[in-house]
């Protein structure tokens, strides 16, 4: 190596990706229903982008994407959750990889919830 | 890129006790059900809860497997990995709780650690350098050749307060002053991997789960000091740590971080490796630069010190892997931050191997300063089966017995030293009431005898002639002038001894000496064991009274020595019984007592 | 040099940079004790004898090598140094096997003399268990009994740092450590080169060359047996030192009056046959420079040397003189001219020689050695083997008178009796080959350039109009040193001189032990050479070619130098050999 910026090119590469293992659970977590319904209607490609596009724009540090059971509403899967802390939890639903992408970008970087996926935007509807 | 990491640890612990088959069922589990994609398996390096392996830690929701069975691997992949409901039987039964599984850093054995040499220890894959540098890796070697002077990293390493982690505790600043002082034209800069205290493996396990910093902070004395060539000298009985250690070396070759123009700085260095033999003595200084150069790993005389003729005589620099593994923290953090933690004289943190009579056994690594009380009742978890504290050792075979008394002594160099103990390497035995203090104290002379070089008269024939004497005293034939031809012995030896090996093998006898005058009379005077160890002196009997003449104890009995007929009282045979304790283990009335 | 000052008891001592408390000390005359040190050869401080206080140090520290600072202050004989080295010696005392009644270094023991001076009352305050050992026997010319050892380590610091060869040394670790030779080869096993080294230095009876005195008494016991001994150069120069005399006093004529009454029938001197060397090794020499031989020419009067060719330079030993060594060709002349002369049967003769080497008693063994169908010498005696056969039979060495050798083969040269010391061989050489080449007498006959003690000399010599190089290495790591330069081209010699001993055959491993005490502070080397050169130069006779019995020989019984009698009883064989492999 013979600069640098090689170095922090790696390491910028690498930051979020070892960051996942980070003990400290004081962060936004965003929770993907995996349960059989969710995997039938389609939420692993919406896990997957969710937790590659942490790793991709390091965020490791501060988001956390696991998966979880069975939420209970079952017809709106794929359901993303978000838990910020010291806010109120939101729930995303049917979601989709294209959806999740806008989720990150809007919410979790932005700060600015994505009100028409989610749960109070489809029950307004009814 | 995958959403979820599962950490397997690839220590030696973990190894033995079958990670690797864990391992690969998880692989071949991952790809039934098309996770391989998704979910990456990583080996890292120990944990430190050694007694509790095969560990597995799942991320990025931290759930922490212990005592993973193959069988279990099916379950984990398609409960927690696939739907991700966390299998909490078979989690580490100390993160989970009434109000809910905790974080592995909120459990007893983890929340009092602060981990600084252990810090990538089984959180990074140790065989890929792009992990280290993910971790901040190699970014003190870049700042160290890109900002600073050699004077900056030595002023830097002497503010930090940081003392040799191999057993000396001499100021690791100083030492780098000195050897950059020595003009020649060439010098050298060593790590000192050859650990060989019993029970102490901090040093396998900072090589096995974090090489490289190890190699960083090489370049790094090896800039200060104006060096261009490293030697790690390791034992051949780490297979592990020397596999990964090649490993490292060749990354940290093809990155370009050993080699030429490091950095583009002009600076260059290398390292290679030199596996010993296993000698206890070449962890001494001069005996493993002797070996390294080829020869019987014996100590030399001392002046020349190494920094002024070390290895092929030229200046050279040498340091444990612990000692090591500080640096790169110490340069990224500034030594302000290292020196913040500790005790006056004694900065940082120190890694401690918990053995003997605790209940968790492995590795943590503390402030300096804490205190054997919270080592062992909160972080080890205590002593198992509700006994009794009596003394932890520490220090190895150059060590002492810290009584109860001392317990709340805070954990430094001087303090150790001041009881009559020390630091060493780190080992740290706990002894309980069922230990007997002139065995102990035999078992590492034993140790030493068998280790020592064989090059002195005190340590060749004097360690030889203290054992004899103990061995006597143990089985009850000894006299007061034995008692007092060993006490002598110890003080001549530590005088006369040529290495810091025979000057400091007298220690654990010395100081169960001190603290434990009155076992020894026991053995002598009384010809008794009060701890009910030593064979010799304590024979089995059974209870008449209590004896239901079941037979159990006869049909257990490996040499036929207890007669009796059924449902009538049995009787030891004392000219046949072995003292293995077989009968008494297995008698269901607590009937056989030993005396 | 710059000095500096320090307080040894009390008392200021100055004393030059880089001293050690050592030898600080005995500039202020205190002799601290040792017993592994050896100035340059073995400075390990692994007894621990020599510990004294310095005032800071947190233990005692080993005067040998501990050097002196400015301000220093040492004591070298509080309570705690004197019971310290006491103990060490109890130590020692108890893995030793305490024979010194009959020991054959009792008196002159090393380790008993510490015992004594300071004090070891109590040898067997520490006996325990053993390390096992067993004697071996497995040399030609020495036995090694470790139960006598204490692992001062001289013995294998000699052979590896002096002689560069390095086939014994420690086996095992702590109290098992042994020293011996690799993957538990016995010493005749190896390339030992037999030269003896190791004896001279050990402290203690574990290092002894085989005995052959019993053997003797017994020969000259037998009314059926005509025995005769020879005795080479260097013995008259160290003999005396057995008997209480100083270093480098000559005792020649008492040597021949003690070995005539200890019943030799015959009293020669290995001087003839140096005569003879010179005047078969000088025409070998003039032979292969004329006729395109192979050069450099080396010698081959030391057995050590010869043995060391064979293991190590194998390549080399058609550079070696097909002379045989002094000795050999004394017996060889012994039993087949003198017999004749004597109406002697050779099968009647005993040839004893008594020899400054312990390599002269495997060197009797050799193939090629036996050129009357019997072996050229029998047996041989070491110079301390001598000196315990005088002091068996109860003579009064230093009484006795002083005796002439026998004729004829008593009678020597002054250029013979410089054999015994390091370039002696080549000046010998040289005066002959010089005067025969050019046909004119030498206007002097001190060849000064290839006198001393230095591992390796060299000289060039205007001989008949060509520049004859010559070199000369005694100590067989010099011998390497000199070896590679030819071997790479870096040197070219015509002629070289090679003596396996550091110095010569007055340093040889055969000689009376002295002390290191003595070793460390005097030049022994220089000493004892010095009697062979007060002889050189006081012999009317100073070239080998004019020896009057060395003329007759030639006359009535060899012919000429070279001849083909001369080729059979004179010359011998070499074998290649390879390291650890005999």
């Amino acid at each position: 190596m013979k600069s640098l910026e090689e170095l922090k090119a790696i390491r910028a590469k690498m930051q979020g990706q070892v960051g996942l293992r980070a003990e400290d659970h004081t962060h936004t977590r965003v929770v993907v229903g995996m349960a059989t319904c969710g995997i039938a209607s389609g939420a692993r490609p919406v896990l997957n982008t969710l937790a590659e596009e942490v790793q991709k724009r390091a965020l490791t540090g501060k988001i956390s994407v696991t998966q979880t059971g069975c939420i209970g509403l079952c017809k709106y899967e794929p359901i993303v959750e978000v838990l910020e802390p010291n806010k109120p939890k939101v729930t995303y639903i049917r979601m989709n990889p294209q959806k999740a992408l806008d989720v990150i970008e809007q919410h979790l970087i932005r700060g600015q919830v994505v009100a028409e996926y989610t749960l109070g935007a489809a029950e307004d509807i009814k | 890129m995958y959403r979820s990491h599962v950490l397997v640890c690839g220590g030696t612990g973990c190894t033995s006790s079958g990670s690797q088959q864990i391992i690969d069922t998880l692989q071949k589990e991952l790809e039934k059900v098309g996770l391989q994609d998704e979910v990456s398996v990583v080996q890292t390096g120990c944990h430190g809860l050694c007694a509790l392996g095969p560990i597995m830690i799942v991320y990025p929701d931290a759930s922490f497997y212990s005592m993973v069975k193959v069988e279990d691997i099916p379950e984990i992949v398609s409960e927690h990995l696939l739907k991700g409901r966390v299998v909490t039987r078979l989690l580490y039964k100390e993160t989970v709780s009434a109000s809910g599984i905790k974080s592995l850093s909120d459990t007893d054995f983890y929340k009092k650690q602060h981990r600084i040499a252990l810090r990538n220890c089984g959180v990074i894959n140790p065989e890929v350098i792009e992990e280290y540098i993910g971790t901040g890796g190699y970014a003190a070697l870049g700042k160290v050749l890109t900002e600073m002077t050699p004077d900056d990293v030595i002023q830097t390493i002497l503010d930090s307060g940081l003392r040799g982690r191999g057993g000396g505790g001499f100021p690791t600043g100083l030492k780098w002053k000195l050897t950059k002082q020595n003009q020649a034209d060439q010098k050298y800069v060593c790590c000192n991997a050859d650990e060989g205290d019993p029970g102490a493996f901090m040093d396998r396990s900072i090589l096995e789960g974090d090489p490289h910093a190890v190699l960083e902070a090489m370049a790094i004395a090896g800039y200060a000091v104006g060096a261009n060539q490293g030697y790690i000298y390791v034992r051949a009985e780490y297979p592990i740590a020397v596999d990964r250690l090649r490993i490292a070396i060749n990354q940290a070759r093809e990155a370009e971080l050993l080699g030429k123009d490091i950095f583009g700085s002009g600076f260059d260095f290398d390292i290679d490796l030199r596996l010993g033999a296993g000698a206890f003595v070449c962890g001494e200084e001069t005996a493993l630069m002797t070996s390294i150069e080829g020869n019987r790993g014996e100590p030399r005389p001392r002046p020349p010190f190494p920094a002024q003729k070390g290895l092929f005589q030229k200046p050279t620099l040498l340091n444990n892997v612990e000692t090591y593994a500080n640096i790169p923290q110490i340069i990224l953090n500034g030594a302000e931050w290292f020196a913040s933690m500790g005790t006056e004289k004694s900065k940082g943190t120190k890694v401690f191997a918990l053995g003997g009579k605790i209940n968790n056994t492995g590795l943590v690594e503390i402030p300096m300063g804490t205190t054997l009380r919270t080592v062992i009742e909160e972080i080890g978890g205590g002593i198992p089966n509700g006994k009794k504290f009596k003394a932890a050792q520490t220090g190895g075979p150059s060590g002492g017995c810290i009584p109860a008394e001392h317990f709340d002594v805070p954990i430094d160099y001087d303090n150790l030293i001041a009881i009559g103990s020390m630091m060493g390497s780190g080992g740290l035995i706990v002894l309980d009431e069922d230990d007997c203090m002139v065995d102990i104290a035999k078992f590492f002379l034993e140790f030493t005898v068998d280790e020592s070089c064989g090059k002195c008269t005190p340590c060749r024939i004097g360690t030889k002639r203290m054992l004899e004497i103990l061995t006597k005293i143990t089985k009850g034939q000894a006299t007061m002038e034995d008692l007092d031809r060993l006490e002598q012995l110890c003080y001549y030896i530590k005088e006369n001894s040529a290495c810091a090996l025979g000057q400091t093998a007298p220690n654990p006898v010395l100081s169960t000496l001190h603290y434990f005058r009155d076992e020894y009379l026991a053995h002598i005077q009384d010809k008794t064991c009060p701890a009910g160890v030593c064979k010799a002196l304590l024979s089995y009997h059974i209870d008449a009274d209590k004896c239901k003449g079941c037979t159990l104890c006869a049909r257990n009995c490996p040499n036929n020595a207890i007669i009796g007929s059924v449902k009538n009282p049995h009787i030891i045979d004392q000219e046949k019984c072995i003292k293995c304790g077989a009968c008494m283990e297995k008698c269901r009335f607590g009937a056989i007592y030993k005396k | 040099m710059e000095n500096i000052t320090i307080k040894i008891n009390g008392m200021q001592v100055s004393a030059p940079k880089g001293s050690t408390i050592l030898e600080a000390a005995r500039l202020a005359h205190i002799e601290i004790p040792t017993l592994c040190y050896l100035k340059e050869i073995n400075e390990i401080a692994a007894c621990r004898i020599c510990v004294v206080e310095v005032k800071g140090a947190k233990s005692l520290v080993a005067s040998c090598v501990y050097p002196i600072n400015e301000g220093m202050e040492v004591w070298t004989n509080t309570p705690k140094v004197l019971d310290s080295r006491k103990k060490t010696l109890q130590l020692i005392l108890s893995n030793h096997n305490r024979s010194c009644l009959s020991c054959v270094r009792s008196g002159n023991c090393e380790l008993q003399k510490l015992c004594k001076d300071l004090k070891v009352d109590n040898e067997a305050l520490y006996d325990g268990e053993k390390t096992p050992s067993e004697i071996d026997f497995s040399a030609a010319h020495m036995l090694r009994d470790n139960s006598k050892c204490i692992l001062c380590r001289r013995c294998s610091a000699v052979c590896e740092k002096v002689q560069g060869i390095g086939v014994i040394g420690a086996n095992e670790r702590g109290f098992a450590t042994f020293i011996g030779s690799a993957f538990d080869m016995g010493l005749g096993e190896t390339s030992c080169v037999s030269c003896g080294q190791c004896i001279a230095v050990c402290p203690t009876g574990a290092l002894s060359e085989k005995d052959s005195t019993d053997a003797v008494f017994a020969a000259i016991a037998d009314p059926s047996k005509h025995v005769i001994v020879q005795t080479a150069p260097a013995v008259r120069a160290a003999l005396g030192e057995a008997f209480g005399l100083p270093i480098g006093t000559n005792v020649e004529g008492k040597m021949v009056a003690a070995l005539r009454r200890l019943g030799f029938e015959k009293v020669f001197d290995t001087d003839f046959s140096a005569d003879l060397t010179i005047m078969e090794e000088a025409h070998e020499f003039l032979d292969r420079v004329q006729n395109g031989g192979v050069l450099p020419m080396i010698t081959s009067c030391s057995p050590g040397w010869i043995k060391y060719c064979e293991h190590y330079f194998p390549e080399m030993t058609e550079n070696l003189s097909s002379c045989k060594s002094p000795q050999q060709m004394f017996g060889a002349i012994a039993k087949s001219y003198y017999a004749e002369k004597m109406g002697w049967d050779a099968k009647d003769i005993v040839s004893v020689s008594v020899m400054p080497c312990t390599a002269k008693k495997f060197e009797i063994g050799r193939k090629d050695q036996a050129a009357n169908g019997v072996p050229d010498v029998d047996f041989v005696l070491t110079t301390r083997e001598l000196a315990r056969m005088i002091e068996r039979t109860g003579m009064q060495f230093l009484a006795l008178p002083e005796e002439e050798y026998d004729l004829p083969l008593g009678i020597d040269s002054g250029a013979a009796v410089i054999f015994g010391a390091t370039g002696g061989v080549m000046e010998a050489a040289l005066r002959t080959a010089v005067e025969t080449l050019s046909g004119e007498e030498l206007p002097s006959v001190d060849f000064t350039e290839v006198r001393g003690t230095q591992g390796i000399k060299e000289a060039t010599y205007q001989v008949a109009g060509m520049d004859v190089k010559v070199a000369v290495a005694s100590g067989l790591k010099n011998a390497k040193e000199l070896l590679e330069n030819v071997k790479s081209g870096k040197a070219s010699y015509h002629f070289i001189e090679i003596m396996g001993c550091p110095g010569g055959c007055v340093n040889g491993g055969g000689q009376p032990q002295q002390p290191a005490s003595v070793r460390n502070t005097v030049d022994i080397r220089a000493l004892r050479a010095k009697v062979l050169y007060d002889a050189d130069a006081n012999n009317p006779i100073r070239k080998s070619h004019e020896n009057p019995a060395i003329k007759e020989l030639y006359a009535t019984y060899l012919g000429e130098p070279g001849s083909e009698k001369a080729h059979h009883l004179l010359h011998t064989s070499y074998v290649k050999r390879r390291i650890n492999e005999i």
